[in-house]
């Protein structure tokens, strides 16, 4: 699974960027991103590659850094796929590359 | 051994111990019912609809605490399904789920009886499964049991295609049936953090859910607070986590909690929530929920801690650990003041029943029915205003006496789920209360109850009305009551009788009373039918949205 996206960018709040491993399977995408929406929780911008062997992949997911951030954190560790969180606070230099893809 | 898809997943269900699943065939589900009837170890429950299936899983998973089964088919079965699934997340109620697909090849084409059931279960369960190759099937039937079972519990589903139960696997040996995982150890900083909070608290408070009564910590947490002297309250899910007599009990808080339990908590200046997860009908407006206290909340779900209300003293980990290991660390103290204005609020703003004495009233009912009937009894409801009542006045006195519908409400919850406290639990009567709404929304499990002669009763509290909106629309929408009372009500006694019920009208009995006793005393499926006044609101109440304290009524 490698996949791709931007969304709509909040200027003004501060950003977030989480870094989660996952077992890699054609559901995870599902898991991740519907508990965003399910919780009303933008995710700004996310981006996912395989990893070495296949089996699992990293995601990285751009959100708003906010005090609703942890409860969302504890939730994401809570999903059986992810095997890891890492929280990295700011903007990754990840999606700043991206984001020269779609001037 | 070289066996099918099907054949291999009951063979993992029969190692994983169970002995009764509930569930309704179909197409893509051929091949695992047909391997089903190879079975003598697994009694299949034909339900007559899914969402009975589910809800007849919940009920045996409800009274035991063990991971239970229910099985569909793909399409339909699936997406009747969905609702007792959805249930059972809310309340943590161990199951796994398992239905049929369209075959592999046909997925993503609009087949025949399919639709996404992948995507249509992830977000009401645990964790889901689409099984795309029958040799996984060993490895994900036993996480979904330890996934069910483990910290807080909940459903699992696993959606399988039926050319993965058809396909051929070789199989040496079966794993290990799973076990629910370890929890972490305790933080003893935290736990000694919190037996200083509770020390110099002069006026504590126990605020009891569900996850008190699925941890099995019930007995631990009576003695806990009996030994420090602490007075519990108990939520919708939590009831039975302290016996109702005893002294320190004080009832049911919240949205219908008695005025007395509403105001000891506002009161309060430490709040140890053991097990609970601070819901709008328990905690009312939450910002100006024990306003005084600070919180001790101890859960085993990391993210219930700070979720709505922030703890002072967060504690992950299972219940019964945590109490276990807190109790000794906490010094007795004597809080006369305290205890003596708990009495006084007990005393002054108790909970009414009106015509308790009355056993053709809703209130006298439930008394009736607890004094034939003793502890030993499970006792259902369905969801309404006779929910709402039996919470507020049956006396529970054990952990499991109690199934109920707590945070999803779903109406038509009662009877199947009965009928699988009665089918795990053969030697206990089932007594569900329910209301005229919530019946017809699953009566067609009587036919499931009368084929296997389950020890059932139903006393059914008929208002003629979705009892419990229309209160609602009296209070809060200047008295029009729109869509709630029925024009037209069905004979429920005749079609108890028609379903191969026995059944008795108290509304025609010169002496009530005796006729429930003999009613419940009688063996199988009994539907006790009485009439009620539906201008009868359930009380007190808290607005909704409104502080516990600010109740109308009562
Ligand atoms: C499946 C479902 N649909 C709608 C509701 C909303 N609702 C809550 S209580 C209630 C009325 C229940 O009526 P009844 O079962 O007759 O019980 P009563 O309140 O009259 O005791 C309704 C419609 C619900 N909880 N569940």
């Amino acid at each position: 699974m490698t996949s791709c996206e931007t969304v709509t960018k909040d200027i003004d709040i501060p950003k977030a960027t989480l870094e989660l491993s996952v077992r890699n399977h054609p559901g995870v995408m599902s898991h991740v991103c519907g508990l965003f929406a399910r919780r009303a929780f933008n995710v700004d911008a996310i981006a996912c590659v395989p990893e070495g062997d296949g089996r699992q992949s990293r995601i990285w997911l751009m959100v708003s850094d906010d005090d609703r951030l942890p409860q969302m954190l504890r939730q994401v560790e809570k999903l059986e796929d992810v095997l890891a969180v890492v929280y990295h606070g700011g903007e990754h230099p990840l999606f700043t590359g991206l984001a020269e893809y779609v001037r | 051994m070289d066996l099918s898809g099907a054949q291999l997943l009951v063979r993992l269900l029969e190692n994983q111990g169970i002995e009764t699943v509930a569930g309704i065939p179909g197409g893509t589900a051929l091949p695992l019912y047909d391997a089903l009837a190879e079975s003598n170890r697994i009694r299949h429950v034909l339900a007559r609809h899914e969402q009975g299936a589910g809800f007849i899983a919940q009920g045996m998973a409800r009274v035991t605490g063990q991971v239970q089964v229910c099985i569909g088919t793909s399409g339909p079965g699936a997406t009747n399904l969905l609702t007792a699934i959805a249930d059972a997340r809310l309340d943590s109620v161990p199951l796994v789920c398992i239905t049929g697909q369209v075959a592999s090849g046909a997925i993503g084409t609009d087949a025949f009886q399919e639709v996404d059931t992948y995507g249509l279960s992830l977000p009401i369960t645990k964790h889901n499964y689409l099984v795309r190759d029958a040799a996984d099937l060993p490895g994900v039937v036993t996480d979904a049991f330890r996934i069910a079972a483990s910290g807080r519990p909940g459903p699992v589903w696993i959606d399988i295609p039926k050319d993965v139960q058809t396909a051929r696997v070789p199989v040496c040996c079966l794993p290990e049936p799973a076990v629910a995982d370890r929890v972490p150890p305790l933080d003893s900083d935290l736990l000694e953090a919190a037996a200083r909070l509770i020390e110099l608290s002069d006026r504590p408070v126990l605020y009891l859910g569900g996850g008190v009564i699925s941890s099995g910590a019930a007995a631990a947490v009576t003695a806990f607070a009996a030994r420090i002297g602490i007075p519990a309250a108990m939520t919708l899910m939590g009831l039975g986590a302290m016996p109702a007599d005893h002294p320190l009990a004080l009832g049911m808080l919240g949205m219908h909690g008695a005025r007395f339990t509403n105001n000891i908590l506002r009161e309060a200046d430490l709040l140890i929530a053991v097990g609970a997860r601070f819901d709008d009908r328990a905690i009312g407006h939450a910002a100006r929920f024990c306003p005084e206290a600070s919180v001790i909340h101890i859960d085993i779900d990391p993210s219930e801690l700070d979720k709505i209300r922030t703890a002072t003293v967060g504690i992950v980990g299972a219940v019964k650990t945590v109490i276990e290991a807190l109790g000794p660390r906490v010094p007795a103290r004597r809080r006369g003041k305290w205890l003596l204005r708990v009495a006084a609020l007990r005393e002054t703003m108790p909970l009414l029943e009106p015509d308790g004495d009355d056993p053709a009233s809703p209130y006298g009912l439930i008394r009736t029915v607890a004094d034939c009937v003793g502890d030993d009894a499970v006792i259902v409801t369905d969801v309404g205003q006779h929910q709402m009542r039996v919470a507020q006045a049956y006396p529970f006195r054990r952990p499991r006496q109690w199934l109920t519908s707590g945070g999803l409400g779903t109406m038509g919850f009662g009877l199947p789920a009965a009928i699988g406290a009665a089918l795990a639990e053969p030697g206990r009567k089932v007594v569900c209360f329910s209301g005229d709404g919530s019946l017809l929304m699953n009566i067609q499990e009587m036919a499931t109850a009368a084929e296997e002669g389950v020890d059932v009763k139903v006393v059914l509290m008929n208002n003629q009305s979705l009892g419990l909106v229309q209160q609602q629309q009296e209070l809060f929408y200047h008295r029009r009551v729109f869509a709630a009372d029925f024009r037209k009500s069905p004979d429920f006694l005749t079609i108890a009788r028609g379903f191969g019920w026995h059944a008795v009208d108290l509304d025609r009995e010169a002496r009530p009373r005796a006729a429930i006793g003999e009613a419940l005393r009688r063996r199988g499926p009994v539907l006790i039918h009485c009439s009620v006044d539906a201008a009868e609101h359930v009380l007190p109440m808290v607005p909704p949205g409104a502080a516990l304290t600010e109740m109308i009524g009562g």
